[in-house]
C-alpha cells in the first residue's frame, strides 16, 4: 500500500487552506489511517500552529531537501494520533529552495509508509502552488462562498487541469447559512453551478474552528463542533466512503432551537 | 428572488443573485482570456469584413460569449437589412 499525495490549494489566501489540511489530517488519523501533513507555503509556515505542534520542530523541509537531517528526523509525531506526522516548512526561506522535482521526490520516499500525504500549498498561481501539486494524486480547491474566492478558484480549476492534475475536487469554506436564507450569500449550488466541479465538503462558519486553532486543537478533534464534523465528513468522502452532504439552516427562535437540541445527537448529517 | 425578499416588497434581486451573474460575467472573460474592449474590436471588424458584401443593419450587431460548463463559445449575431426596402 502506498499513499495517496493530496494537495490543498485555493488561488486566493485566506481562505481556509491550512485549517483544512491540519483537520483533514486530524479527521483521517481519527480514522486510523497514517498520515503526513505536509506544509508547502516556504517561507510562511503555519500548519505547525494550527496542529499546536509548533513548540518541537528542529529541523524543516528544506533541511531534509538540502541534506542537512533524514527524512525521518524531520517529521513531527503527533502527541494524540500516533500516526499523524507534520512535515513543517521552512522560516527563513522562500519558495525558491524547494523546486517541484524535490518534493516529488520527498513524497516519493513518504508514500510507502503512508496512507495519505497532505500537501498544504502556498497561495497564489506561482511558483509556490506549482511545486506544491507537482506530487499530487489529486488536488483539492478550497473556496469561500465570495467572488473574489471564487474567481481565484476558477483560474486555479484551469491550472490544475492543464497540469493534467484534474479533475479537481471543491470544497466550500466558511458558509453562513443564515446570510444564505436570506438572499445575502452564495449557496454551494452557485458555487458548483459557476465552477462545474465535483464537491468534496461544505465547511459551515463555526467559531470552534478559531477558537480550537488558538489553542492548538483542531476542531476535528471536537464531537461537538459542526465545522469539526464537516471536517470528518470529508476525509470520510476521501477514503472513498459516500458520505451525504449536510444541509445547513440557521434556526432562530425557539422552536429552532429546541429542534437543534434533539438533533444534537443525530450524526447521520 | 426568495419569498422572503417578496414578503419584504424587495425589488432588486438579492445579493446573492447579483454575485452569481456577475461572476458568471467575468469568469466567462478569464476563461477565454478575451477582454470585453476585445470583443468590440472584433466586432467592428465582422462589420466591416460583411458589409463589404452585404447590407447588414450595423446597429444591431451583437458578439457575444456564451458558456455551459467549462466550454466558452463566441457568438454574432448579424441581423441582414431587408433587401428590398434598402434596393436602390
Amino acid at each position: 500500500m502506498t499513499a495517496r499525495v493530496i494537495t490543498i490549494t485555493s488561488g486566493k489566501g485566506g481562505v481556509g487552506k491550512t485549517t483544512t489540511t491540519a483537520n483533514v489530517g486530524v479527521a483521517l488519523a481519527l480514522l486510523g489511517k497514517r498520515v503526513v501533513c505536509l506544509d508547502g507555503d516556504i517561507g510562511l509556515r503555519n500548519l505547525d500552529v494550527v496542529l499546536g505542534l509548533e513548540n518541537r520542530i528542529v529541523y524543516d523541509l528544506v533541511d531534509v531537501i538540502e541534506g542537512r537531517c533524514k527524512l525521518r528526523q524531520a517529521m513531527i509525531k503527533d502527541k494524540r494520533l500516533s500516526e499523524l506526522y507534520l512535515l513543517p516548512a521552512s522560516q527563513k526561506r522562500d519558495k525558491s529552495a524547494v523546486r517541484p522535482d524535490d518534493l516529488k521526490k520527498l513524497c516519493e520516499d513518504l508514500r510507502p509508509d503512508h496512507d495519505y500525504i497532505l500537501i498544504d500549498s502556498a497561495a497564489g498561481i506561482e511558483e509556490g502552488f506549482r511545486t506544491a501539486i507537482a506530487p499530487a494524486d489529486e488536488v483539492v480547491i478550497v473556496t469561500n462562498p465570495e467572488v473574489s474566492a471564487v474567481r481565484d478558484a476558477d483560474r486555479v480549476v484551469g491550472l490544475v487541469e492543464a497540469a493534467e492534475k484534474g479533475p479537481a475536487r471543491l470544497i466550500v469554506n466558511r458558509l453562513k447559512p443564515g446570510l444564505v436564507q436570506r438572499g445575502d450569500m452564495l449557496d454551494t449550488s452557485d458555487v458548483l453551478d459557476i465552477l462545474a466541479i465535483d464537491l468534496i465538503g461544505i465547511v459551515p462558519e463555526d467559531e470552534t474552528v478559531l477558537i480550537s486553532t488558538n489553542r492548538g486543537n483542531p476542531a476535528a478533534f471536537d464531537e461537538k463542533s459542526r465545522a469539526g464534523l464537516a471536517f470528518r465528513n470529508i476525509a470520510r468522502r476521501i477514503t472513498g466512503e459516500d458520505v451525504p452532504f449536510q444541509t445547513f439552516r440557521e434556526e432562530t427562535g425557539l422552536f429552532g432551537r429546541f429542534s437543534r437540541l434533539l438533533r444534537r445527537d443525530g450524526r447521520t448529517a | 428572488m426568495n419569498l422572503f425578499n417578496r414578503l419584504r416588497g424587495a425589488t432588486q434581486p438579492s445579493s446573492r443573485e447579483t454575485a452569481k451573474r456577475r461572476l458568471q460575467l467575468v469568469l466567462v472573460h478569464d476563461r477565454s482570456q478575451i477582454s470585453p474592449g476585445l470583443i468590440e474590436i472584433i466586432k467592428d471588424e465582422i462589420i466591416a469584413v460583411i458589409s463589404k458584401h452585404v447590407d447588414i443593419d450595423r446597429d444591431g450587431v451583437q458578439v457575444q460569449f456564451t458558456q455551459a460548463d467549462r466550454e466558452s463559445r463566441l457568438v454574432a449575431d448579424i441581423p441582414l437589412l431587408d433587401g428590398r426596402k434598402n434596393r436602390r
